[in-house]
């Protein structure tokens, strides 16, 4: 009996000591209505061949791909693979799998992309057309959790803006690059000093 | 006949050791209210006497704020806004890390430092950046100092902060209760409260918290001033500081700085409590885990990996 009781006791004691240490979590709330928008924003001068010529504001001019290829500079055929290339275009890196440049160039309207299923797409939905192999990511970016954002986590109180994969991965070589990193720590204890193991 | 006192010169030996050991006294007297004359005495008094945080009326608040801009422009240079920003209802924050694509290259870190107002000599920042072998989550065999193009193979990164653990050990080991979990969970110092003794900062299974070693260097036109008293305002010498989310940006509604700067977006910061936030997203879809689960913190900082 008075074993019972002194367990009781102690289980008690225990549990209050617990509750003591805890933190009280409110229950869930509703969503604030968003009041600003979400933006996704392309790289600047996106969409344009740098033609290494600069206007008299000293800006890089740029120029649509339809500009030399209506007028047939680019060929006859249209090229699939890097080898093909004769001129423009060999100084590219281009390690993206086995895909090839009819994969996301649409062949016949130069200034648009094409789906895989054969669909034109305008230039700027790179989202889309990446999604269609790394879906995964493209839900990841969907729900917040891959891509470099700005802004405001409570869209009732601010704006956010989102980058688009163009920012970070180059398309035709989109592997992260590698990077020296910046800011190295100058802990008073991290000094090259032999340390214990 | 009695004996004459030993004398020299009518002085007697007693009466010259009584000399001596007054001297003495008053020399260590001195010494030891030397530094007295380094108080200004006019602000040094008010914040001698200054009450808890969570004592002070709006009021008394008010006051406190002027006089830390006040000091801040005048130690500094700087003109700054110091702002007393409170919970906001409704809101509990969370954190979350995705490890697959942290690429380890510290500008979280960097972006604290500058947000923060740290000492700029020290490089000091809330967060470190670990680097870690792949197989392996022991915090204490993680690289802090790498110093290499990154991210290298068969490495991943892991930035440390403040976990705004829900069963703190700084808290409970602080013997003034300078520092406690604000009711949106976000663990917090008064500056002005803290007496320095360091317990927390051996509490923390982290290494979350730093301590002020000398009064932080920065340089007028490089001081954030946007700041809190809860959080970026400068802080004095001989106190404890730590990641408080940004609280000056967060609890009016924007993102932390670290998040800001990555380039990757492997961070992840939102309402716990609001369903369709990214941090609940995160939560329901990945498999996230917290740093040493079983010394029962319950931390808010959530790492996952993407497969």
């Amino acid at each position: 009996m008075f074993t019972r009781v002194f367990c009781t006791l102690i289980c008690l004691f225990g549990i209050s000591s617990c509750q003591k240490d805890t933190f009280s979590t409110a229950e869930d709330v509703p969503t604030p209505a968003p009041k600003f928008a979400t933006t996704v924003v392309l790289p600047s001068a996106f969409g344009q061949v740098n033609t290494e010529q600069k206007d008299i504001r000293g800006q890089t001019i740029g120029v649509a791909c339809s500009t030399c290829h209506e007028m047939g500079l680019g060929g006859d055929v249209p090229a699939r693979k890097a080898h093909e290339l004769q001129g423009f275009h060999k100084d590219m890196v281009f390690s993206h799998g086995t895909l090839d440049c009819q994969s996301c160039h649409h062949p016949e309207d130069r200034d648009r992309l094409r789906l895989a299923n054969g669909e034109s797409l305008a230039l700027a939905d790179t989202l889309q057309l990446c999604g269609q192999c790394h879906g995964a990511k493209l839900r990841d970016f969907n729900d917040g959790a891959h891509g470099g954002m700005n802004g405001y986590w409570d869209l009732s109180k601010g704006p956010r803006t989102r980058m688009s994969c163009m920012h970070c991965h180059d398309v035709h070589a989109p592997a992260f690059p590698q990077g020296m990193p910046v800011f190295p720590p100058k802990d008073r204890f991290l000094t090259n000093e032999p340390q214990h193991d | 006949m009695t004996e004459k006192p030993n004398t020299v010169g009518g002085v007697t030996r007693r009466d010259a050791m009584k000399v001596f050991g007054a001297t003495l006294g008053a020399a260590a007297f001195a010494r030891a209210l030397a530094p007295l004359q380094e108080w200004d005495a006019s602000s040094d008094f008010d914040s001698f006497v200054q009450k808890h945080y969570k004592e002070l009326t709006p009021s008394d608040m008010e006051r406190v704020l002027e006089r830390l801009t006040h000091s801040t422009k005048e130690e500094y240079g700087a003109d700054v806004t110091i702002k007393d920003v409170k919970p906001l209802d409704g809101v509990q924050y969370g954190y979350a890390l995705n490890l697959s694509i942290c690429i380890g290259c510290r500008k979280c870190a960097e972006a604290c430092h500058k947000e923060n107002n740290h000492d700029r000599t020290t490089n000091n920042s809330y967060i470190r950046v670990l680097e870690m072998e792949q197989g392996s989550i022991d915090l204490e065999r993680g690289n802090s100092t790498y110093e290499h193009p990154v991210p290298q193979p068969n490495r991943y990164y892991m930035p440390v902060q403040c976990q705004q653990c829900d069963n703190p050990p700084c808290v409970h080991v602080c013997p003034v209760q300078a520092t406690w979990k604000e009711k949106d969970g976000i663990v917090v110092v008064d500056y002005n409260w803290c007496i320095g003794c360091r317990y927390c900062e051996a509490a923390c299974p982290y290494h979350a918290r730093r301590f002020n070693w000398a009064k932080p260097e920065i340089p007028a036109e490089e001081i954030n001033p946007v700041q809190a008293y809860l959080s970026n305002r400068i802080r004095p010498q001989g106190v404890v500081e730590k990641c408080h989310f940004c609280l000056h940006r967060t609890r009016e509604g924007r993102l932390p700085a670290c998040l800001e700067a990555c380039p990757t977006g492997a961070r992840v910061f939102g309402n716990l409590l609001d369903p369709n936030s990214e941090i609940r997203k995160v939560l329901a879809t990945k498999r996230v885990f917290v740093l040493k689960e079983e010394l029962g913190t319950r931390p808010r900082f959530f790492y996952f990996f993407d497969k």
